[in-house]
């Protein structure tokens, strides 16, 4: 049967299962648009293409589905780029159709005609230029294989306007796709898991780091199995939230920069590392040359490259994940870590007399206290979508996560502007879930025009702008590391329940915790979609996100989450960094 | 020291940008890189030379595996191989006696003649880089007009194949 080009993507399309893509078309795609209707693909119009990118991100990471953006060429395409960037460093399967220039016209500086293929190369897992539709379909095919499968991650086809115009006899790909250099890897190197047993076994201060490898191989039950087999407990990286349940009693809670500060002590004092699909991100260490001293390092990732890439390992295994868990747990013996653990619980109950949960009420509303807020109501059942900020750090310490995909946010990038639209793609995923996203008032004004979005659609969403009228992250480190010198951080914002308003979305302004309880408990009656403006405090000890480990520190050189109401951060810092002891140890 | 990757890749539009870009991204130092054909059709052969005082070979490899393109990369610095480059190197000589003296060196390095003009000669060189080197040391004095070399392509010898079928 003859199809044309702009028939055989949405053919392959709806053969590949897509069900929903987000895009905005132009003059080289709407030849691609023409015929959507006659096929079962919904299509949701987003109002920059910069929100395509990020929705199809957000759909990706909340079903484990590809996620599918589509633009036109030129400035379309470039609209992209952002949330291309941002799918490739979270490794985030979507796949991203645009137009280009008809193919007698490529290199000539044609309208609209930008070179995608050249400026998305180094943030794509591949890319293609179609430059004749008998190829069109095989293309779209491995695009999808390739985007889901090894490491996810995005890939572009760029198909000029001929392509799609021209007709062809359509043939349906074979599943197994032609590519002779690509071979995702499975089961681990058994000599060298072999050689992981016999550390785990001997270990006695294990450490488990958890990464967004656990949720993408779907290792979670393997992880929890691996975890309560050997009584290890289980530090996770903010992607790697969901991968263990935050309830469980071995869970350590966040690591990292903003981690807790047991946690990151536990990961300083251990004298084994599990690394599970993770990547030592420079947020997570620390100084390098000060990590984990005493520890032997297992590692398990599913791209080589990432071994022995900035922490030298004793054992590395490339492999997935799932699958060399369950290669280990016959050879690992059940074990009892009672000691280390209970030492663990000391330095737990120290980080919890610190917590802001439990500082007195004092009229001012922190953040912490409106996400303990949102988790407490949704009973940490909801899919949180954070932007990027401070707020983001709050959420992944105050919205534990029992379950894979229920935090989306954007963390290698750390893209701003994110939230809203990967919030789009959420609740497309999961339109029977409780989808929140919450934002600094800075990365929502990133991307607000897309509430026109969230209407269009009557997508049930719940948006929390955690507003200090500031770049809090930013105007944070001023703060500590630039004499408080606040240039360019102060923020003018609209008024934000207004401009809710103005989209047909009922709003409320919260100033105090009481409000803000109220506030949410009105906004998850609503039916559609509901915006709460929180007015948080704007500086000093409550606007500031603790702990940290300031650039250039050991990961154990944390400033702690205050005690007290402390006058300004100068007092906090001389007696209140804390230097982890240092352990006999064996293995040291 | 150097070291030498050979690596197959698919020969398709954009794969040597896709490589090169590679290298630029995560900033290695390429000291040099050749492309040709295979025995097999659809893929092609690239020798890579890299400085791996300043660049961790492995790392290289690892990362051009990410490559889709990339079929396999084989470190062959530590076997048994061959490495060569080709020169073509136009001298000026314009008679007396640089003219023969320069066909004395040509012979000594087993290079060739390829051109005669009035004023210049050009010569055919092949061989490791080494040997290039010297040769052009001692052409230098009768004065170099132009010069290309390919870059080193590379074969480990013996027994296998490059596995690719």
């Amino acid at each position: 049967m003859k199809k044309t080009g702009a028939e055989i993507v949405w053919t392959m399309l709806e053969h590949e299962g897509v069900e929903v893509a987000f895009g905005i078309p132009g003059g080289t795609i709407m030849h691609t648009y023409h015929p959507r209707q006659d096929y079962g693909v919904h299509h949701v119009l987003v109002r920059h293409e910069q929100c395509a990118a990020h929705a199809a991100d957000g759909y990706a990471r909340a079903s484990g589905k590809v996620g599918v953006a589509i633009a036109t060429s030129g400035p379309g395409a470039t609209n992209l780029v952002t949330g291309i960037a941002t799918a490739m460093m979270d490794s985030s399967p979507i796949v991203c159709i645009t137009g280009q220039v008809s193919t007698p016209v490529i290199g000539t500086d044609a309208f609209q005609e930008v070179d995608i293929t050249g400026i998305t190369l180094p943030i794509t897992k591949h890319n293609y230029l179609v430059s004749d539709v008998e190829e069109l379909a095989e293309v779209i095919h491995e695009a999808f294989y390739i985007a889901r499968s090894g490491r996810p991650g995005p890939v572009l086809v760029d198909i000029p306007k001929d392509v799609q115009q021209k007709s062809t006899e359509f043939v349906l790909p074979d599943d197994d796709v032609d590519l002779p250099g690509y071979r995702p890897v499975g089961k681990g190197d058994t000599g060298l898991v072999a050689k992981a047993a016999q550390l785990i076994n001997q270990a006695e201060r294990p450490v488990i780091l958890a990464g967004q490898g656990v949720i993408m191989s779907g290792a979670m039950d393997a992880l929890r199995a691996f975890a309560e087999k050997t009584d290890t407990p289980v530090a996770l990286t903010l992607l790697g939230k969901g991968g263990f349940p935050e309830s469980h009693p071995l869970a350590l809670a966040l690591m990292g920069m903003h981690g807790e500060v047991f946690a990151n002590r536990a990961i300083q004092q251990a004298d084994l590392l599990l690394a599970f699909g993770m990547r030592f991100d420079d947020r997570v260490t620390g100084r390098l040359d000060a990590y984990a001293p005493f520890a032997q390092k297992i590692h398990v990732d599913m791209d080589a490259a990432e071994l022995n890439k900035v922490v030298q390992t004793d054992v590395a295994i490339h492999g997935d994940l799932r699958q060399v868990l369950e290669q280990l747990l016959p050879l690992v013996f059940p074990n009892d870590h009672a000691m280390w653990l209970e030492r663990i619980e000391e330095w737990r109950a120290q980080s919890r007399k610190r917590n802001i949960i439990n500082r007195p009420e004092n009229g001012h509303l922190v953040a912490a206290h409106f996400i303990n807020e949102i988790w407490e109501a949704t009973e940490g059942q909801a899919i949180v979508v954070t932007d990027v900020g401070q707020h983001q750090m709050w959420v992944a310490q105050y919205y534990l996560n029992d379950h894979p995909r229920s935090l989306i946010t954007s963390g290698g990038q750390g893209t701003m502007g994110f939230g809203l639209p990967a919030a789009i793609g959420a609740q497309m995923a999961c339109p029977n879930k409780e989808v929140w996203v919450i934002a600094g008032d800075g990365g929502f004004q990133m991307t607000m025009h897309d509430l026109a979005t969230i209407v269009q659609e009557r997508l049930p969403i719940r948006i929390a702008i955690s507003n200090n009228h500031y770049l809090g992250m930013v105007r944070q480190w001023q703060e500590f590391f630039y004499d408080k010198r606040y240039e360019a951080t102060p923020l003018l914002g609209p008024d934000f329940v207004k401009v809710a308003e103005a989209y047909g979305i009922p709003a409320w302004r919260a100033q105090n915790r009481r409000e803000a309880r109220e506030a949410i408990a009105t906004a998850r009656a609503c039916n559609g979609p509901a915006l709460i403006d929180f007015e948080i405090a704007q500086e000093g000890d409550e606007a500031n996100v603790y702990p940290m480990v300031p650039t250039g520190a050991a990961l154990h050189e944390m400033i702690e989450r205050p005690a007290y109401v402390a006058a300004d951060y100068k007092s906090l810092t001389s007696h209140q960094i804390e230097q982890a002891p240092v352990m006999d140890t064996t293995l040291a | 020291m150097q070291s030498t990757l050979v690596a197959l890749v698919e020969d398709k539009p954009g794969v040597l940008t896709r490589v090169a870009s590679l290298f630029r991204r995560r900033n290695y130092n390429i000291e040099s890189l050749t492309v040709g054909h295979t025995e097999n059709p659809g893929v092609s052969r690239m020798t890579i030379v890299v400085d791996s005082n300043r660049t961790n070979v492995e790392k290289v490899a690892q990362n051009l595996y990410k490559l889709v393109n990339v079929i396999k990369v084989e470190d062959v610095t530590e076997q048994p191989n061959v490495l060569r480059d080709l020169a073509l190197i136009k001298v000026h000589a314009n008679g007396g006696s640089s003219r023969s003296e320069i066909m004395q060196l040509v012979d000594t390095f087993r290079a060739r003649v390829v051109d005669v003009a009035l004023d210049s000669l050009m010569i055919e060189a092949t061989g490791t880089e080494d040997k290039i080197d010297g040769l052009v040391e001692v052409l230098r004095p009768y004065g170099i007009v132009e010069m290309v070399r390919t870059g080193r392509v590379a074969m480990a010898r013996g027994k296998s194949g490059n596995g690719h079928k």
